[in-house]
């Protein structure tokens, strides 16, 4: 079996976003950048499959700058096999909007026609939530979002998701789309020696113009603003006076 | 504002000059989540134990970064300088000096050695377990008499027999050894011919072979988590396949390794520094004194700009000479000026960076107090700032 898994290239857990000066988005110039955590779960999870033999292959598929393929380089150090990045922007504040990349990837899935598609359940950049639930529509095939862990049993891949109330366990028959959410699994570390033979790894590039899809955004970005500082709170010497201040400062009983 | 933090939520980094290639900088990324999920949270424990377990070399190894100095053949990857120095101002940035020496004394001060002048054999016996951090080395030349004058050694090595094929016993002691306590394989210089630097040999002596005793683990001002061995030879008798490249070609083997270290310390200057910088700018925008931040105080801002450009000036010309010493160029008088005075700068930095943060950088358990004391044997390890200074006198 193919599995195909799309990574993204997202700002760093690490660093703190900042908004630009005009406000229209995060300032992403000379900011480090990595690939989504999520997406990192997922080509773990594919990694683990095809080292217990449930997976021959794995394609890692990135949409946007070209500077992605640095991102694609990651999954292949990690154990990917193959890559394909799709270069939709040339500019790295743009953000290609979910419904383009199901498309996009809709387009390359029925060219490769992997038997299963492992995805981040969210980028941590915008949070959307949206990619793997709109490729599986477009595509005709079953989904199992949120995944906590993934079983492969024949054509049927039976994946446990957290949910409100507990532990909730689906069966879906592959082809299928399951998107990782965080506890599926712990990525490795890319070892010095697999980075090396990264390189040697194919990596096809792409436009989006190839695949005939239209990628000019639906949404338009009114205002992004930093969250507003929070003020320092004040202590209290006992209950009397905090019931005081609640009563006549703060007018809530 | 947490003064004990290591890793503020606001990171000072400065960008990698445009010639480190795509795979150094994914080497930079695996370095850092190691440091900070491998390293940082455990560090605290292995100071106050004086010991870093075993363990940590091996998982290092699986990763492959402890054989960048080593052919593939041995488990290793050839790398070159960048790649350490890529690696080397990663772990300056974990804030715990003594793993860093601990670390990189076994990677690019003393198996190196062997990779540059061991025989086939040689390395063949020992660097895939080097790679693997099975075994752990340790560079056994400086002795109580003779640091940096490396050519006034005393400990004696003697053919116990007549023919190349004789052992090797060797007399002596050694001081200061990184490694020496819980290391594992001692590349071990002594005399083997006249005084001077003509008559010095290398030696691969298993730390096991009788014989060979720790006469102390030193109690050091800083590099608390590594260990550090006064070291006692007596009567070890090691044979003929242990002199490690060739008789009295051992000056000459030091020699070879100094450009690379005194880089590898200029990184080291590099990664602690830009790092203190970092836990400074967190704590002097956070902390008010007279009713506003220490950051708004024109002189903290003035003081720390400067600190961050001098930084940056070491790092640039490490990276520069990096690239040099890979391409074959030779950089004596580049590595004498960045071991000269990459540590003095970090010196002011660590010192400036300290007196910042007040009181709180007086405690023991903030990663500025430890680094202040870290960083001081910068200035002495691997050549005296005294001595680098005349090393750039000879050739300007």
């Amino acid at each position: 079996m193919k599995v195909l898994v799309p990574v993204k290239r997202v700002i760093d857990y690490n660093v703190k976003a900042r908004v630009k000066a005009d406000g229209s988005g995060v300032d992403l110039a000379n900011v480090k950048m990595s690939m989504n955590p999520f997406d990192e779960i997922a080509v773990e999870e594919a990694i683990r499959l095809k080292e217990k033999g449930a997976a021959e292959e794995i394609v890692v598929v990135s949409i946007g700058v070209k500077q992605a393929q640095e991102t694609l380089r990651t999954a292949l150090a990690m154990g990917a096999d193959r890559a394909i990045l799709i270069e939709a922007a040339d500019d790295v504040h743009t953000d290609i909007e979910p419904l383009a990349v199901a498309k996009l990837l809709k387009a390359v899935i029925d060219e490769e026609q992997p038997g299963l598609v492992i995805a981040g359940k969210q980028a941590i950049d915008n949070d959307m939530n949206a990619t793997g639930q709109m490729l599986a529509a477009l595509l005709g095939w079953g989904q199992a979002t949120n995944a906590a862990e993934i079983e492969i049993e024949g054509d049927v891949a039976k994946v446990t998701r957290e949910i409100d109330g507990g532990m909730q366990t689906l069966k879906v028959k592959m082809p299928a789309i399951i998107t990782a959410d965080l506890r599926l699994n712990e990525p490795r570390y890319a070892s010095l020696p697999n980075i090396m033979k990264a390189k040697k790894k194919p990596l096809d590039a792409k436009t989006a113009a190839d695949y005939g899809v239209d990628v000019a955004p639906r949404l338009t970005i009114v205002a992004t603003t930093e969250p507003p500082a929070r003020k320092a709170g004040v202590k209290v010497e006992s209950v009397d006076e905090l019931i005081s201040k609640l009563k006549n400062e703060a007018g809530v009983l | 504002m947490n003064a004990f933090a290591q890793t503020p939520e606001t990171g000072f980094r400065l960008p990698d000059p445009d010639f480190v290639p795509e795979e150094l900088q994914m080497l930079r990324a695996q370095v850092r989540r190691f440091v900070e999920t491998e390293i940082q949270p455990h560090a605290e424990a292995w100071e106050e134990a004086g010991e870093i377990p075993r363990d940590l070399f091996r998982k290092l190894g699986a990763l492959g970064l402890l054989g960048m100095q080593h052919a593939e053949d041995y488990g290793g990857t050839q790398m070159g300088a960048l790649a350490s120095v890529v690696f080397g101002e990663e772990l300056s940035r974990s804030t715990f000096g003594g793993v860093t020496a601990a670390i990189t004394v076994h990677t690019d001060m003393s198996a190196s050695h062997l990779s540059r002048v061991g025989t086939p054999e040689q390395k063949a016996e020992w660097l895939p377990r080097i790679c693997a951090g099975e075994v752990v080395c340790a560079i056994a030349v400086t002795e109580a008499g003779a640091g940096s004058d490396v050519a006034g050694l005393r400990t004696k090595a003697r053919r116990d027999g007549p023919g190349e094929d004789a052992d090797w016993i060797i007399d002596g002691s050694k001081m200061f050894i990184t490694n020496g306590v819980y290391g594992d394989l001692l590349i071990v210089g002594a005399r083997t011919g006249g005084e001077g630097a003509r008559g010095l040999s290398l030696f691969l002596v298993p730390r096991d072979t009788p014989g060979v005793s720790v006469a102390q683990k030193l109690k050091k001002h800083g590099w608390l988590s590594s260990d550090t061995a006064e070291l006692y030879f007596d009567n070890v008798r090691v044979p003929a396949s242990a002199l490690l490249g060739g008789e009295n070609r051992g000056f000459y083997a030091i020699m070879q390794g100094f450009e690379h270290e005194r880089l590898m310390i200029g990184a080291f200057s590099a990664g602690e520094g830009a790092k203190a910088i970092e836990l400074t700018l967190d704590y002097v925008r956070q902390r008010r004194a007279f009713g506003k931040t220490i950051w708004d105080q024109q002189a903290t801002r003035q003081r720390l700009a400067m600190l961050a450009s001098q930084v940056a000036m070491v790092r640039a010309m490490v990276y520069q000479t990096a690239l040099a010493l890979d391409g074959g160029r030779p950089v004596s008088l580049e590595t004498a000026m960045i071991k000269s005075t990459g540590p003095e700068v970090l010196h002011e930095v660590v010192h400036g960076c300290l007196q910042l943060h007040g009181g709180t950088g007086y405690m023991r358990g903030t990663p500025i107090e430890r680094m202040a004391r870290d960083a001081r044997i910068l200035r002495i390890g691997g050549g005296a700032t005294e001595v680098m200074l005349e090393e750039v006198a000879k050739r300007i």
